[in-house]
């Protein structure tokens, strides 16, 4: 399909817009929709923009583009994500990072989580958490590789026991 | 309790008390979650949505906090039972369209629901009566601290908590206010506050939230970032956005009785005289009306009729709402009949 406004284009961002209940659809290009953006953005809040946002951290030359790139464990290509809008898993994050930095500090202003973490969640209730679910999990992060992941593990089950013996 | 017992209860949002009861109807608040590796709603097939559905379903119900919650699998519940659910705030519309795998958990008293296999595996959500986000979000972080301890969620250090959407990512949090602002749309400020209200990259939506549009004087504010700030952090951003609009709307009000008391006071009494007298009624001219009487009461013009009645009329006057109280599908036609007879029941008591 071609861009509605330039009909040069083919289009890759498209809209539906409900003005006095008359739906009206809009299939643009990335350049048009670039144009368009300000207006739109007032218009349509953030996440309709988003595929076509995703495009506009594009300084590098079309070879560079990551239209190959896959998410090694659900699949989905950047190229998806960028029609969609919707990311695949958690691991996507992960395996487009590159692009997602940029795309995460345009949309938050920051690239800097501060808030609550999952680890911390679990930990604020130690007294019931049970050393051998620890371990268990401790199991499963060696196995899949999660090194990282393994440590912290690890370092709480030797907190919780230092705890213990005391 | 099942879904049809909902019908003659009252939730906690609708019963019009809570600090700021005049101005702000609700508070909410919603987490995003994801479980790790398991692909997201929007690109999982069947077994892998029902997958992450059974292992929810089980991390939910060894929550202590929750057990007492209801459980909906939504392709076994029809169109009405979902827009009843939808009419309540219990779920969004997106929730209702395309079941598959998805379920719905809701608590007895109508603060905590979850939404399973929406856009992201969890959207668990905590309303309050009043301006009162730090309860609701107390509430939700001990939910979340318990389901953290029995399913592994998606979240790196630097992102926070990864969700299918980029928007949400961070803390996943989303703190919404639901205001009545009928003086501040009368006297035509509504526009200047709203612009004012998107330039400090806040959201304001209508009644239903996403892709509705304001009703009834029925304002829904929220963030927009969720990346970056703490969550206590997001909540006094919007604490203090709402503390300044509850002061103009009080400013706008305070004006409106001052300079034009006996019109306004015409108008709200109009309103109520059509809702006793009507013999058809849309749900809409139903909520503009109301809006009317609801200011009303908050002025002390209108005597002998709370704002819980009138919270409730909002809901129960609702298309699934009547439809589920006659046990039978109504046509627009016929709804608007009911509709009618259902308000003079309500307000010809007093």
């Amino acid at each position: 399909m071609l861009c509605n406004i330039c009909g040069k284009n083919q289009a890759t961002v498209h809209l539906t817009e409900i003005i006095d209940e008359q739906m009206n659809e809009l299939h643009l290009c990335e350049e048009c929709a670039r144009q368009k953006s300000v207006a739109m953005e007032q218009q349509f809040g953030l996440s309709d923009l988003l595929a076509g946002m995703a495009d506009f951290d594009k300084p590098e030359k079309e070879s560079e583009t990551p239209a190959g790139l896959k998410c090694p464990n659900c699949g989905l290509s950047y190229a998806d994500f960028k029609k969609i809008g919707r990311l695949g898993c958690g691991t996507c994050y992960n395996a487009f990072s590159k692009y997602l930095g940029p795309l995460l500090k345009r949309i938050h202003g920051s690239t800097q989580h501060t808030g609550k973490s999952p680890l911390k969640a679990a930990r604020g209730l130690k007294d019931s958490i049970d050393t051998q679910e620890l371990r268990l999990r401790l199991q499963k992060a060696i196995e899949a590789e999660a090194f990282e992941e393994a440590a912290r593990l690890r370092d709480q089950i030797k907190e919780i026991e230092n705890k213990k013996e005391k | 309790m099942q879904l049809n017992d909902l019908l003659n209860h009252t939730s906690e949002w609708l019963k019009g008390t809570g600090p700021n009861s005049d101005i702000v109807i609700s508070s909410r608040i919603r987490l995003a979650r994801n479980l790790d590796k398991q692909i997201f709603p929007h690109w999982a097939n069947k077994s892998q949505g029902q997958a992450t559905l059974a292992a929810i379903k089980d991390g939910i119900s060894r929550v202590d906090y929750l057990k007492r919650t209801m459980f909906f699998n939504l392709a076994d519940i029809d169109s009405v039972d979902k827009q009843f659910l939808v009419e309540r705030h219990l779920m969004s519309l997106e929730h209702a369209q395309k079941s598959d795998s998805k379920a719905l958990a809701v608590d007895d008293e109508e603060i905590i629901s979850i939404m399973i296999n929406e856009e992201d595996h969890i959207r668990t959500q905590v309303m309050q009566s009043g301006f009162n986000l730090f309860e609701a979000w107390d509430i939700i972080n001990e939910i979340d601290d318990a389901l953290a301890k029995e399913l592994n969620f998606a979240f790196l250090p630097d992102w926070g908590y990864l969700t299918a959407c980029p928007t949400n990512a961070g803390t996943g949090m989303r703190g919404s206010v639901m205001l009545h602002l009928p003086a501040l749309v009368m006297s035509r400020a509504i526009d200047r506050v709203m612009a004012a209200i998107a330039k400090l990259s806040f959201t304001t939506r209508g009644l239903y939230g996403e892709g509705t549009h304001a009703m009834g004087n029925f304002f829904q504010i929220s963030n927009q970032v969720s990346l970056g700030p703490s969550e206590n952090e997001i909540i006094e951003s919007i604490n203090g956005l709402i503390r300044q609009i509850i002061e103009q709307e009080n400013q706008a009000r305070e004006n409106l009785v001052s300079k034009n008391g006996a019109l306004l006071e015409d108008r709200i009494n109009r309103s109520l005289g059509i809702l006793k007298s009507a013999r058809i009624i849309s749900s809409q001219e139903t909520v503009e009306l109301l809006s009317m009487v609801r200011l009303g009461c908050d002025l002390g013009m209108i005597k002998n009729i709370d704002r819980r009645s009138i919270n409730e009329l909002f809901i129960i006057t609702q298309p699934a709402h009547l439809q589920k109280k006659e046990n039978k599908k109504l046509s627009s036609d016929e709804r608007d009949l009911k509709r009618a007879e259902l308000i003079r029941d309500k307000l010809n008591i007093h």
